[in-house]
């Protein structure tokens, strides 16, 4: 129980984060908020996943993926195809051309359902194809990888060229997946309306509490030995190499984690918001989910949270009534954020925010010792680096 | 395809590979700056094709000026130098302002010049208006000559090869054979031994990384005579620049020529047989397999590890 205290929960300030963050997601918004801007909190919760994700990944795995676009899409997309395939039944599609396939097929001359999407029928097959199929995806990219020790900035490059070559590859392929537009038009989970505004308050409430359990399992693994060495393999991966550890195993598993909790977060925002398109999987959108991370702290899973949520908001506020400013602000933060603030709001509140709650800083526990100027992984020479 | 007879086919091919030849031209020229930047100096310049826009902007801005006052068929080569000399300034003091403070966070130096790419967007688009605009060309740029009856040869794609062999062999010779060239690559492969030995690598730095930037604004110069300019035009092409750099081994200058001419090859005859976008994601997809087998790419730099 102790253990389980320390570990899962993070000790006395750790817990009080969670009970903060928890707090805010569950009491503070949805009393304070209509349930339009509700829904957007809820969709930026979505993103929260991919920067909790990438705080496992690049904070403490020093890994940066550029692509977890990618994740988020194909979960985003399996949901998307079992909803779709229940909103276009015979009946409701009967002024088609064929009835019973989604409407962009037929609008591109499709009179028969693709065979990959004639699984998404069932239900259950769809939640497994959420959780399997971008951990699959994953596995393969880092295994070919990470076992040749390719890292660091390499597969950034790489991860981003293959989130390029997916979106280019779902807007070609209008009359297969719904083209540049997405599909769209999604109305039920098994004959449960997703636009009533009940099923918006109960979805928010799951995505909240999902958000919770990822943050809790993520807190475990870190707080194991597991974490360590992805600590110790970020500040010097030859040690750890050196010391008997199979380096590309954890970096593979760790990867393919943030998969899984990538692919979660886009299944919940094809819930949510009712569509799913290209514009969530390609270049730009991957770069600016570390952003999000980035704003939160790349160290801190509850920091990440804030950051998706403050970076979102500022979207939102900003394109309302500036769109011209908002690229300029988003390109000043990219900025400022890795100038001077490399921690994030974390960082900030860790420097100064505990002194005001609690009188004196504390020092936490190893775990969360933030990035140091110095700390930055000193590029190793592995197979692929210039010399 | 047996509705092409042998010889439309061969001239298909022809022209296809003509085609394909252009956008050689643009994406070597591209990847040149870049392997000068990311090749030699290891720094993740996502704002490249920013660069790349300053210069065709440049290129434009004088083509208007110099259709105005009458010399529009000589400003050309004025406009290549122009072009080389803003992206050159707009390095150098990118290099002074921002850069320089995250040579040892190669991802944090991703990050910084995504958001100065997105900031430089903006700017365009503030200044020259989000819609396309593209340069008067001077009427010896235009035309096209035909070698044979079914072939199409168009003459400004034959200046922006040239354009590109020119700038290959200086970039060649700025590299390895100038006294420029040896202090940025001591500084690169090893900046404490650099400096121990009297060169002031923080100078070196900042010449090379604005030299690539000015490189990217010729591939600008060269871009306005064949397409038209827009906001987000750079950043269409940085994604295959990268590939072309790392696909052809980081650090070698014949391997970027070699993977530049091998994928815009490629793209343009697949695009020809497949829908375009098929063609594009074909290529892209045989360059990450071949990079996942062979991760150094494809003209490794022998060194002792």
């Amino acid at each position: 129980m102790k253990a389980m205290y320390k570990n899962m929960l993070g000790g006395r300030s750790g817990l009080a984060g969670l009970l903060v963050l928890a707090a805010i997601i569950f009491l503070v918004l949805p009393l304070s908020l209509d349930l339009f801007r509700l829904n957007l909190v809820g969709k930026y919760l979505t993103y929260a996943f991919i920067a909790v994700s990438l705080v496992l990944l690049w904070g403490y795995g020093g890994i940066l993926s550029l692509g977890q676009g990618i994740f988020f899409g194909l979960g985003g997309y399996c949901m998307a195809m079992f909803l779709k395939l229940e909103a276009s039944d015979p009946i409701s599609t009967k002024i088609q051309t064929t009835p019973g396939i989604p409407d962009f097929m037929d609008w591109n001359q499709l009179t028969k359902l693709p065979w990959f999407w004639e699984p998404f029928h069932s239900l259950t097959f769809t939640i497994m194809a959420i959780l399997l199929v971008p951990t699959l995806f994953a596995f393969g990219i880092g295994y070919a990888m990470f076992k040749r020790r390719v890292g660091g900035v390499y597969f950034a490059i790489i991860t981003q060229a293959i989130a390029l070559i997916l979106t280019i590859l779902i807007v070609g392929q209008q009359g297969y997946i719904g083209g540049v537009n997405g599909i769209t038009d999604l109305k039920t989970l098994l004959g449960w309306d997703i636009r009533a505004d009940s099923a918006k308050y109960i979805l928010y409430f799951v995505n909240g509490a999902l958000l919770i359990t990822v943050i809790l399992i993520s807190r475990v693994i870190l707080s194991s030995k597991f974490g360590m060495l992805m600590l110790a393999m970020r500040d010097k991966e030859e040690r750890v190499r050196f010391s008997g550890y199979d380096v590309a195993d954890f970096k593979i598993f760790m990867f393919c984690l943030a998969a899984m909790i990538s692919a979660i977060g886009g299944a919940m925002f094809t819930l949510q918001v009712g569509f799913m398109s290209p514009t969530f999987v390609g270049i730009v959108p991957s770069i600016e989910m570390v952003i999000f991370a980035a704003v939160g702290g790349r160290m801190s899973l509850i920091g990440a949270v804030y950051g998706a949520l403050l970076v979102n908001y500022g979207k939102t506020a900003f394109s309302e009534s500036y769109p011209e400013l908002w690229l300029f602000l988003m390109g000043g933060l990219f900025i400022a954020v890795v100038m001077f603030f490399p921690d994030g709001i974390a960082g900030i509140y860790d420097k100064y925010g505990k002194k005001l709650f609690t009188g004196r800083s504390r020092s936490g526990p190893a775990m969360s010792s933030r990035t140091m100027p110095n700390a930055q992984p000193v590029p190793v020479r592995d197979a692929a680096s210039p010399p | 395809m047996s509705s092409y007879s042998a010889s439309d086919l061969w001239s298909i091919v022809l022209m296809q590979g003509f085609s394909g030849l252009s956008l050689f031209s643009v994406l070597l020229l591209m990847a040149l700056g870049l392997a000068i930047i990311f090749g030699q100096m290891g720094v993740i310049n996502m704002a490249h094709g920013e660069f790349m826009a300053i210069g065709a902007y440049t290129t434009v801005m004088l083509s208007k000026i110099a259709v105005e006052h009458g010399f529009g068929s000589f400003y050309f080569l004025p406009a290549i130098l122009a072009s080389f000399g803003a992206a050159f300034l707009a390095g150098y003091l990118v290099e002074l302002g921002l850069i320089r403070y995250l040579y040892k966070r190669p991802l944090d130096t991703l990050l910084a010049t995504w958001g100065l790419s997105l900031i430089m967007q903006q700017a365009f688009r503030s200044t020259f208006g989000a819609k396309e605009v593209s340069a008067e060309l001077p009427e010896w740029l235009m035309g096209s000559f035909k070698p044979i009856q079914t072939v199409d040869i168009p003459i400004n794609g034959v200046f922006v090869m040239g354009l590109t062999a020119v700038v290959c062999l200086g970039v060649f010779v700025f590299l390895f054979r100038s006294r420029w060239g040896l202090r940025a690559r001591a500084t690169s492969q090893n900046r404490v031994m650099a400096g121990a030995v009297g060169i002031n690598t923080k100078k070196a730095d900042r010449v090379t990384f604005a030299l690539g930037c000015g490189i990217a604004g010729l591939a600008g110069a060269a871009f306005t005579t064949i397409a038209s300019t827009g906001p987000t035009t750079g950043s269409l092409y940085i994604v295959d620049s990268f590939m072309v750099v790392v696909f052809g081994g980081a650090a070698s200058l014949i391997g970027t020529v070699m993977s530049a001419f091998g994928i815009a090859q490629a793209q343009s005859i697949l695009q020809f047989f497949m829908t375009s976008s098929m063609g594009k994601v074909a290529t892209l997809l045989v360059i990450v397999a071949i990079l996942m087998l062979r991760p150094e790419g494809l003209f490794a730099a022998k060194v002792r590890r």
